[in-house]
């Protein structure tokens, strides 16, 4: 569309900010995980729970705040992220509070709501506080000290089921290596905008394989190798798992060297098997992933994981419907890391569906956006979070379902666990903020001290 | 950067296909058999999760359902447990069902798709409906009246209405109360434990999952084949039976209990449980004419259900003469239940036709809608009219003026035999006292009831325990609970 008229100034180009959207979908989501809790108390008690409309409210209070902040301080945001993060995160609390019915004298619905208002006020927090992204760029080395300390910590309280991840202080606790994900996809994401074309054009070339500079790619290694070393004796697969991806993944992304990752998969594959085959907590997991029906043949009765198959099949296509399911006889963890189960019975192989969809949406519209935006460090940025969400989904949906070895991990928002979901909050906070920057109309004039974006080749 | 971008979301879908298709391999191709894995509890937690269907005698529950509060939630209860063991047996969530429990579980349960108002639809939602009642053709008076009169005395009486086959009273001593087994845990376990190991076997149903040898009582079966055969025309002419009787073949007599015996007429030799004419009668009558006689009684069946299933009833198929002389007074290797000895008293009863014995009268849904209703059947005709009612006349002869006079009832027509079977190595066992038996009302048109009693362990010397002692009492106790309705 051009101007015709000399007098007349061009219209502006108005990119639509798709707010309204944004809180008609979130309406859905609440209306949704409303009629869960409805659904619930309807099936398990024959009527409808007396604080549902309370429970409504609630999550629509939140819902809407969180609404206005992204509406005053981040008006282009990805519409579609606030309203999946509050519709799965009602529905983690609906399927939490469905298990609580099963068991009376341990409550974690109540719990899991104020880690979730926690987590909201830290969205807001984010949003509204964290004007632009590139500011994170600067404490890329504060970020990746704190990862580590967060990450050491744990070490020195006792463990857990076998993971030391945790820090408990009185009654309270909580997994710092959570809030470690985000800091650390901070750290790779700045350093590697900083240095990719070091890592990509310099350096000597072995054979067909081309290495960076020692200087240019030691830290990085360094502090990967360290902080999977940490996590390999805290015995906590599941995040060392998701940060060797997110490392690999963001290597790929800044360099594009497909031999690099070709060796690191190699490397990853090596060490797991020997992790695997020496350490008997790793061992044991893997065995029970070949052999899941091992103990009902050996006459202990069905494992965890046999437990968790038996409550997907029972699930079906359509699902028991909510509150019909018998997941509880997951037992331990059912309402943490097993909670999808629950899902998969009750909802069944649709409703689970729905649910891998909303997942996926989330984790392609951080993709989108960091497709759409400009800078380095904000599109690693974005990659990197969104990658966190998609490998943590795999990780721990494949690992109940029989796909791939369990391994210990929040399904992020629908798990019970208050580290994750506060942590789930910020990342999303984090993606509003940089869709927000990918789809603001560009300024007219060039920031000084900011490099011009570099028109790539393949673009 | 972007192709990169692009790379890293692509692998990003692979990990949803493999997760989804994950997903469907799971929910849907490997669903049936991890629904059917033994270790999985669902089914079973889905089977208590409602209220069972009730066993309904006189239009009155004798079963019930209690609410647990546990993860397999109703329990089942009994009203007079020990007196309707032997008709309901139990439904235990540790041990499993028996008898009617196990014969319409599906029916109790409500899986059975006849109460589904539409089957398909069922089949999709997985629904359960609630528990169908099954009501019985038991009568309570009958039933009390037997177990009264067995008062925990080793034994077991079995009565049917000659002219349907419905099964009036299935009673076994000593009993048990099956709510004992009901739930988990300890006190069920240590119940299973106590009741199973008792020298006394409380849980052994006598009346249908037991054989005795019926000695005398099976003398009626003899005199049917003698009288179809027409090795006896006349019940009131001379036999020509020896007394001593020597065995076909061997140099053993046989004994009699009775005096008299010698040439008697078959009328005498009923009256007064001749063993010799009966031996020598069954011999006359032949391997293959006693076969087929006691086959159509329902001897040799491994077949019936009532419907639970009801042992096998036994007269050797292949023996020597010797052999088939003890066997038709019902000794050797004889041995029948006591509901089989209640159907010889029926057949006699009912002019030679056997009715198929039923022990479910209808099956109904949760709001008493009939679902299946059983209606007579006969089995065999077991014998001729005629040779019937020349047996009604023998039997009747032997409560009047033989041994049975214990079991008469002033103005009705009664007809019984007593038998008492020896066992153990030399007969050293204390005998078992039978007593099998019919009453007809003066007037109707049909026999009201034909019964059978087995008494056990009756401790008394040899002329007491003979049926008529022990036995006959119980047997006009439950005829006149019978008569009475």
């Amino acid at each position: 569309m051009t101007a015709t008229t000399v007098d007349a100034p061009p219209p502006d180009l108005r990119l639509p900010k798709r707010r309204g959207v944004e809180l008609s979908l979130l309406v859905c989501a609440v209306l949704i995980a409303v009629y869960g809790y409805i659904d619930v108390g309807l099936t398990k008690n024959g009527a409808v729970p007396p604080d549902a409309a309370g429970y409504g409210a609630g999550l629509g209070v939140l819902a809407l705040l969180a609404h206005l902040a992204v509406r005053f301080r981040a008006p282009y945001a990805d519409p579609l992220l606030l309203p999946i993060a509050v519709l799965l995160n009602g529905l983690g609390l609906v399927l939490i509070y469905r298990l609580d019915l099963e068991t009376p004298k341990d409550q974690a619905a109540p719990t899991q709501l104020v880690w979730s208002t926690l987590g909201v006020a830290l969205f807001i927090g984010v949003v509204i506080l964290l004007r632009d992204h590139r500011v994170l760029q600067r404490y890329a080395y504060v970020s990746v000290a704190a990862a580590l300390a967060l990450m050491i910590v744990p070490i020195f309280f006792p463990a857990v089921n076998g993971a030391k991840i945790w820090i408990r202080v009185g009654g309270f606790s909580f997994q710092p290596g959570e809030f470690a994900k985000i800091l650390l996809a901070v750290f790779f994401a700045a350093y590697l905008a900083a240095n990719r074309n070091a890592l990509a054009y310099t350096g000597r070339k072995i054979w067909k394989l081309q290495l960076p500079t020692g200087r240019v790619l030691g830290p990085i290694v360094a502090i990967w190798l360290l902080s999977v070393g940490v996590l390999v004796l805290e015995r906590d697969l599941g995040t060392s798992l998701l940060f060797f991806g997110l490392f690999v993944i963001l290597l790929y992304v800044a360099t594009g060297r497909t031999g690099w990752i070709a060796v690191g998969l190699l490397l990853a594959a090596v060490g797991a098997f020997v992790v695997g085959s020496l350490e008997p907590h790793v061992h044991s997991r893997v065995q029970d992933w070949l052999h899941p029906f091992a103990s009902i043949d050996a006459g202990r009765g069905p494992g965890q994981l046999a437990q968790s198959l038996f409550a997907f099949a029972a699930g079906g296509t359509l699902g028991a419907g909510l509150g019909a399911g018998d997941s509880i006889l997951i037992g331990f963890a059912a309402k943490s890391d097993f909670i999808l189960a629950t899902a998969g019975e009750e909802l069944g192989l649709s409703g689970l569906t729905a649910v891998f969809l909303l997942y996926a949406l989330l984790v392609a519209r951080g993709y989108r956006a960091g497709l759409a935006l400009r800078d380095p460090f904000g599109r690693l940025l974005a990659i990197g979070l969104a990658s966190i969400l998609a490998l943590q989904v795999f990780v721990i949906a494949g690992g109940v379902m029989g796909l791939i070895p369990l391994t210990g991990m929040a399904m992020p928002f629908l798990a019970q666990g208050g580290s994750s979901v506060v942590t789930n909050w910020i990342i999303v906070a984090l993606l509003i903020r940089v869709s927000d920057s990918a789809r603001r109309p560009q300024p007219e004039h060039v920031e000084t001290g900011v490099i011009a974006p570099v028109v790539e080749a393949d673009q | 950067m972007i192709r990169y971008i692009r790379r890293a979301a692509g692998f990003c879908l692979l990990l949803l296909v493999a997760l989804l298709l994950n997903a469907a391999r799971v929910q849907v191709f490997q669903a049936e058999a991890l629904d059917d894995n033994p270790a999985n509890r669902r089914t079973t937690i889905s089977r208590y999760e409602q209220k069972r269907g009730d066993i309904v005698v006189d239009g009155r529950a004798v079963t019930g359902s209690r609410d647990s509060g546990e993860q397999l939630r109703y329990e089942r209860t009994y009203r007079q447990g020990p007196l309707y063991a032997p008709v309901t047996g139990y439904a235990s969530q540790t041990y499993g069902t028996t008898l009617l429990e196990h014969a319409e579980d599906d029916i109790l349960s409500g899986t059975d798709s006849m109460l589904a108002p539409l089957p398909l639809w069922n089949e999709i939602t997985r629904s359960r409906q609630p528990g169908g009642d099954v009501v019985t053709t038991i009568e309570g008076a009958v039933q009390r009246a037997a177990y009264n009169g067995l008062g925990g005395r080793k034994g077991a009486v079995a009565a049917v209405e000659p002219s349907t086959g419905k099964i009036l009273a299935l009673v076994s001593s000593p009993s048990y109360d099956p709510q004992e087994l009901s739930g988990t845990g300890k006190a069920v376990t240590g119940a299973w434990a106590r009741l199973n190991g008792s020298p006394r076997q409380p849980m052994l149903n006598r009346a249908i999952r037991q054989t005795y040898p019926p000695g005398s009582a099976f003398k009626i079966v003899t005199a049917a084949a003698a009288l179809d055969t027409e090795v006896v025309t006349d019940i009131e002419a001379p036999t020509r039976t020896p007394e001593p009787y020597v065995l076909p073949g061997t140099g053993t007599t046989l004994p009699n209990e009775a005096r008299g015996c010698r040439n008697a007429s078959l009328e005498y030799a009923i009256r007064v449980s001749c063993n010799t004419v009966m031996a020598e009668l069954g011999v006359r009558v032949g391997m293959a004419g006693m076969l087929d006689t006691v086959q159509k009684f329902g001897f040799n069946d491994d077949g019936l259900k009532i419907p639970s299933g009801v042992s096998r009833s036994n007269f050797d198929t292949s023996m020597t003469a010797d052999q088939l002389a003890l066997s038709s007074i019902g000794q050797y290797d004889t041995r029948a239940t006591p509901l089989q000895m209640a159907m010889v008293a029926a057949a006699v009863a009912n002019g030679g036709e056997l009715k198929s014995p039923y022990l479910v009268d209808r099956t109904t849904d949760a709001d008493g809608d009939t679902v299946t209703r059983n209606s007579q059947k006969s089995l065999h005709q077991a014998m001729n009219p005629a040779t019937a009612t020349q047996l009604q006349q023998l039997m009747v002869d032997a409560v009047e003026n033989g041994t049975g006079t214990n079991a008469a009832i002033p103005g009705v027509r009664v007809g019984g035999k007593t038998g008492t079977a020896q066992h153990g190595i030399d007969n050293t066992g204390t005998p078992y006292a039978w007593f099998i038996s019919w009453a007809h009302e003066n007037g109707d048109g049909q026999p009201a009831v034909a019964v059978a009693v087995v008494v056990e362990d009756a401790s008394a010397d040899r002329a007491d325990i003979s049926g008529g002692g022990s036995a006959a009492p119980i047997a006009r106790a439950v005829m006149r609970a019978a008569l009475a309705d």
